[in-house]
């Protein structure tokens, strides 16, 4: 059972919509138990760090994360999920983070008014190193993107994927073990996304 | 590089697509959610289904069939026409779809935006305008705001109102001509630009597609981050993925595998 991790970040109904087209069992919850039971955990969310952060505090849910990756579950990141795992973001004025990885989150600057903020629509995603979450799935790949904050990790290593817009080429796909987490939004990806949601449904955390 | 997404729209009658020029006329061309599966696997980058009788019936909208559609594709798609409260946009959202879409309920309302914004998240809020050419001076932009499907003048000028909604909180505009709606003959392409290089956030081109030719220049030229098709593929005169060819030999960024 793959555990998709609702702390009031927006609406989490299509992640599971795609992991049930796929015939992959999930469930939505908010529970530290039910986090703590699954067999793999997805962290999605669309909002705002700031509230992001507090729901979590509020719902007891940012140590049941930890424990999955200590315990070595497959861990997928989304959007904003991805954002808050790395250490501080310059929403709401800044806002620490849950500091699982290292790097901070920056919103995009653009000097140009018709390079619209934030980025929404379908990007290429360019693939740096080979993971098991991009098997199938070739170099330039189009993913859809609805963001205005970047994740910047503070160690290269950690870069799987990159992405262009605004002037920056961002990291857009990062993990280590068996932590992975994307910028995009797979769950809205059309066959590609569903490829990836599917990889990760049959991935073992190893990489 | 963010590609220009080509968005066919579905307008909904009686839970069939249908067609008609300037919203008359109407002939109906099929089964939504098996047109949402075609045209997702065939390339587009995202969908929007308009009921467009709901609101004249004074009924909601078919959340059933927007359930049906959420389950099967996994594209973004946009739900508009007949929403009124925000329970029924939460509905929407949560029955898959990505972002919920308002016109003449936020001409008449205008803090329905704000409110939308707050409660779904900006990035699900899809604000709708169908303007018109006038030489009002009330409207300096030289565009004026129809509602209720062209039939009411409002005498607000659209680029002003596209500026105070996304003061408001709206996180798209999709502007579709009223006069070049349904003609196939191409895009607005003043009123786009006016629309498109006014405000920050995404602007959709509504309204006179009928040729790859005319999608390409109002994105060459008018900068819409996205073209709504209808009749030119509804019809079979073009493929998704024939556009996208055209596109991407003049130069368009669009999609391209799917």
């Amino acid at each position: 059972m793959i555990a998709i991790v609702d702390y009031h970040a927006g609406n989490l109904v299509s992640v599971q919509l795609a992991l049930s087209y796929l015939g992959v069992p999930s469930v939505i919850t908010r529970d530290p138990e039910v986090v703590a039971k699954a067999d793999r955990v997805i962290f999605p969310g669309v909002g705002a760090a700031g509230a992001a952060m507090r729901h979590l505090a509020e719902l007891h849910l940012a140590e049941p994360l930890r424990q999955a990756l200590a315990d070595r579950k497959p861990f997928l990141g989304i959007c904003l999920g991805t954002q808050v795992i790395f250490a501080h973001s310059a929403e709401d004025g800044g806002v620490d983070c849950l500091r699982i990885l290292p790097g901070d989150v920056r919103r995009f600057q653009s000097a140009d008014p018709l390079c619209k903020i934030p980025e929404m629509g379908w990007n290429t995603v360019e693939i740096r190193r080979r993971h098991p979450l991009l098997e199938g799935i070739e170099d330039a790949t189009e993913f859809y993107f609805v963001h205005s904050y970047y994740p910047v990790p503070a160690d290269d290593a950690l870069i799987i994927g990159t992405t262009g817009y605004a002037g920056v080429q961002f990291a857009s796909v990062v993990g280590r073990d068996n932590l992975v987490a994307v910028q995009f939004h797979p769950e809205r990806s059309g066959r590609y996304g569903l490829q990836l949601l599917r990889n990760f449904a049959e991935w073992e955390g190893v990489c | 590089m963010l590609k220009k997404r080509i968005i066919p729209c579905l307008d909904i009658r009686n839970r069939k697509v249908t067609k008609g020029v300037k919203f008359q006329n109407n002939v109906d061309l099929g089964d939504p959610v098996e047109m949402a599966v075609a045209y997702s696997d065939g390339g587009a980058d995202e969908l929007v289904f308009y009921d467009i009788t709901a609101s004249a019936e004074r009924r909601r909208i078919d959340i059933e069939m927007v359930r049906e559609i959420g389950k099967v594709i996994h594209i973004p798609f946009a739900v508009g026409g007949g929403l009124r409260t925000l329970e029924d946009m939460y509905d929407v959202l949560d029955a898959g779809a990505e972002k919920v879409s308002v016109n003449s309920l936020a001409v008449e309302d205008p803090n329905i935006i704000g409110e939308m914004s707050r409660a779904l998240g900006r990035q699900n809020v899809v604000l709708g305008m169908d303007p018109v050419r006038t030489d009002d001076p009330a409207c300096p932009s030289g565009y004026e705001i129809t509602t209720r499907g062209f039939r009411e003048h409002t005498g607000m000028d659209a680029l002003e109102w596209a500026k105070r909604a996304e003061e408001l909180g709206a996180g798209e505009i999709v502007v579709n001509s009223v006069d070049a709606d349904g003609t196939r003959e191409g895009f607005e392409l003043t009123l786009t630009g006016l629309i498109a290089t006014g405000v920050g956030i995404p602007v959709v081109a509504s309204g006179g597609a009928g040729t790859p030719r005319h999608l390409i220049d109002v994105f060459q030229q008018a900068h819409a981050d996205a073209a709504i098709v209808a009749s030119m593929v509804h019809m079979g005169h073009y493929t998704i993925a024939e556009i996208k060819a055209e596109l991407s030999a003049a130069g368009v960024p669009v999609r391209e595998k799917w």
